[in-house]
């Protein structure tokens, strides 16, 4: 469960501004799609929030509290995970590995009781892997059984985007920021993908923040839909209301002379 | 709409499963099961079959470089730090149980205590020294790191007119390029270590402990933290991983590893000397590690006992020619494939070997040895002393042909090369190498390396590494 606010984030690279002043809450609970062109700042604001850099002004406050500055290990602890637009998989590690690796700070037994192997390191990795199980039953069949012990270098492309989802359910964050996660995937797949989504809120009960590219995902899963071109909020509300906005048109498909040709 | 995951494709997915089958693969699979038993006995049955002082010397060795091997895995295969500085712990290791048992200081701790207060305060050491690994990454922590083997090498090497406040006269530390000779044999539980072969086998207690530990360890959280850190550091710390710390406890784990090891080599050589702890044996721990397999530790136990023990083999004709041998057999059954296609090669090298005696008989009689009369000389040519520069002409043509074979794709054309390749390996073996250990050693061991790592690039029990697919 968690609740996320942006206030006035900005962060520039250099002379370019590319996240200019961003306000943008998600409720508890709520599923809100982050659209755009591309260059247009979606995922460096993932990466603002997760703290892969510091913004250069403004908070970002986690249930109300500020996580701006903190390591990145400790601001997934706190509760946000995340997926990649370029998949991150650990490639060669097995597809349990890939889960258990992300439920580290759920474990209590330290090294030395891991190098002895005491009884309770032992409970501890077979419930470590239990756990990895369970989130990879998520998606059916796809990931269980023999495929557990399989490196994940040999999954298939939409294989390892539902492993990354899994992978960070394992972290027990409640807010998913979800980097375009029906990219690649085929018409089926992604109808899938778009149910999963819903499913993530509704059963399992997690806040998430998505970019999206593609319109039917995005019409199928959000509660508000946040538009940004340049770094800059141009459009916020209900799918269908963004997606009439003449702003958010106009940052698609230009304006009248160069589109009309 | 149909179920989530479950479609044709979920369906189909079990009967594409592949296993291993047949005799070769269920042996494969035993094996693999069982490594560790296999070691252990082949390991306590060792130096009785070996008998002699000398075998049992190279044994310790053997022991020693593998616990480096196992301890640099967990820093370099594991998590992936370059520790170019790795030998440095080892000598501290060795001069800490040389300052505490030995009677340069005039202090004689009992072992136990002397094993672990080293390996605790170069776990500290670690601790401090492995901070640079939280930011640097790769050349750059490798630079720095071999920085601090130089640091210690100095010290050491330094350290033996040091003139101390409220001291008369220049303090001897580490006594300088001379080391520390006189230390104390080990000594625990009231046994006292007389023998090699005593070291020999508390090397092998100690192997045993740490490759359980720290297999224990990789199915933990940390040692899958770790794997994670090298795999992708950022994507490790979005999942909640603390990598920084993670990389430092690897660092100074294997530091107290090599100490560890370290305490055992000062008391089965009983001195430290500076030159023990040079980039040298740097060089042969990687190589253990690199030939094993990176982030395997069956491998790189199997690493250290092949670099440790082969070029030790190699010291005797016989054995050596035991090695020649196996290593062309093996060579051919890794190089010939579909293996049927051996019942062609195999006559065929026989035949080309008594084609070519006939044909050199027939043609220059007064080159060819005919007194030579074992069994291998009655199908491959050998050649009088004085026609020294045919064999040496033929020795690179050698060369040039098994670099064929390794460059060739045809298979036809590779499985001739392969027929020429071993002929002529035969050939100059017998005529020269054999007659010339102290080169032959070398050359072979380096001909071994050379084969096995462009036959597994990744090492020999280790795993194929997959960046990006």
């Amino acid at each position: 469960m968690a609740t996320l606010e942006l206030s006035g984030l900005t962060k520039r690279f250099g002379g370019l501004l590319v996240v200019d002043s961003l306000d943008l809450t998600v409720a508890e609970g709520e599923i809100v799609s982050l659209i755009g062109p591309n260059g247009a700042g979606k995922t460096t604001v993932f990466n603002l929030i997760s703290g892969v850099f510091a913004p250069d002004e403004g908070d970002i406050l986690l249930d109300g509290s500020s996580i701006v500055g903190l390591p990145r290990h400790e601001i997934a602890r706190r509760g946000v995970a995340r997926t990649f637009q370029t998949l991150r998989v650990f490639l060669n590690m097995t597809v349990a590995e890939n889960v258990i690796a992300a439920e580290y700070a759920s474990g209590k037994v330290g090294a030395v009781r891991s190098f002895f192997g005491t009884p309770a390191a032992r409970a501890e990795a077979a419930r470590m892997r239990a756990v990895a199980e369970e989130r990879l039953r998520f998606f059916g069949e796809r990931l269980i059984g023999y495929r557990l012990d399989q490196p994940a270098y040999s999954l298939s492309y939409a294989n390892r985007r539902r492993l990354e989802i899994a992978r960070a359910m394992a972290t027990g964050a409640g807010l998913l920021l979800l980097d375009e996660p029906a990219a690649g995937m085929n018409p089926a797949e992604t109808q899938e993908i778009t149910r999963l989504i819903g499913e993530l809120r509704d059963d399992a009960g997690y806040t998430i923040l998505v970019i999206e590219h593609d319109m039917h995902v995005v019409e199928g899963i959000s509660d508000r839909v946040v538009a940004l071109d340049h770094g800059v909020k141009i459009a916020e509300g209900s799918f269908e209301d963004v997606a009439a906005d003449p702003a958010v048109i106009e940052a698609y498909l230009g304006t009248g002379g160069a589109a009309t040709k | 709409m149909p179920e989530i995951g479950t479609d044709r494709w979920v369906a189909e997915f079990e009967s594409r499963r592949v296993r291993r089958e047949g005799p070769w693969g269920r042996l494969v699979d035993w094996t693999s099961r069982h490594w560790l038993g296999l070691f252990v006995v082949a390991a306590v049955v060792y130096p009785f079959v070996i008998g002699g002082d000398f075998g049992i010397r190279v044994g310790v060795n053997a022991l020693l470089l593998a616990m480096l091997a196992i301890g640099l895995n967990v820093v370099v295969g594991y998590t992936g730090l370059l520790d170019l500085g790795y030998v440095a712990y080892y000598g501290l290791g060795a001069y800490g149980y040389a300052f505490l048992a030995s009677e340069q200081f005039g202090i004689h701790l009992p072992t136990l205590l002397v094993v672990g207060v080293v390996a605790l305060a170069v776990f500290g050491i670690g601790l401090v020294l492995g901070q640079p690994a939280r930011r640097l990454v790769g050349d750059y922590l490798a630079i720095l790191t071999l920085f601090f083997l130089q640091v210690f090498v100095e010290l050491a090497l330094n350290l033996d007119r040091l003139d101390l406040p409220f001291v008369d006269g220049p303090v001897s530390i580490t006594g300088g390029p001379n080391g520390i000779a006189g230390v104390d044999p080990m000594e625990i539980f009231g046994f006292r270590f007389g023998q090699v072969r005593d070291y020999y086998f508390l090397l092998l207690v100690l192997v045993v402990f740490l490759i359980v530990g720290v297999t224990n360890l990789a199915r933990s959280r940390t040692g899958i933290g770790w794997r994670a850190i090298r795999e992708d550091t950022l994507a490790a710390e979005h999942m909640t991983i603390p990598s920084g710390r993670l990389k430092v406890l690897a660092y100074a784990f294997g530091a107290a590893v090599a100490a560890v090891s370290g305490t055992v080599f000062a008391a089965v050589q009983l001195g430290v000397f500076p030159q023990n702890f040079t980039v040298a044996l740097l060089i042969v721990v990687y190589a253990a590690l690199v030939l094993g397999g990176e982030g395997s530790v069956p491998g790189a136990l199997v690493g250290a006992l092949i670099i440790a023990m082969v070029p030790e083999l190699l010291r005797t004709p016989a054995g050596a020619r035991l090695l020649f041998y196996g290593g062309l057999a093996v060579a051919a059954l890794t190089l010939v494939k579909p293996r049927r296609r051996l019942l062609v090669v195999v006559p065929g090298i026989v035949a080309t070997g008594l084609a070519v005696r006939s044909l050199v008989t027939a043609l220059w009689p007064d080159l060819v040895d005919v007194e030579a009369a074992g069994m291998v000389d009655r199908w491959v040519v050998r050649f009088v002393p004085s026609a020294d520069v045919v064999v040496s002409v033929l020795f690179i043509v050698t060369i040039a042909v098994v670099l064929g074979i390794v460059a060739v794709r045809r298979r036809g054309a590779k499985d001739a090369l392969v027929v020429v390749g071993v002929y002529l390996l035969v050939l100059v073996w017998e005529n020269r190498l054999v007659e010339e250990p102290s080169i032959t050693r070398q050359l072979l061991f380096g001909a071994l390396l050379v084969v096995l790592m462009v036959a597994r690039p990744h090492g020999l029990l280790g795993r194929p590494r997959v960046e990006v697919v």
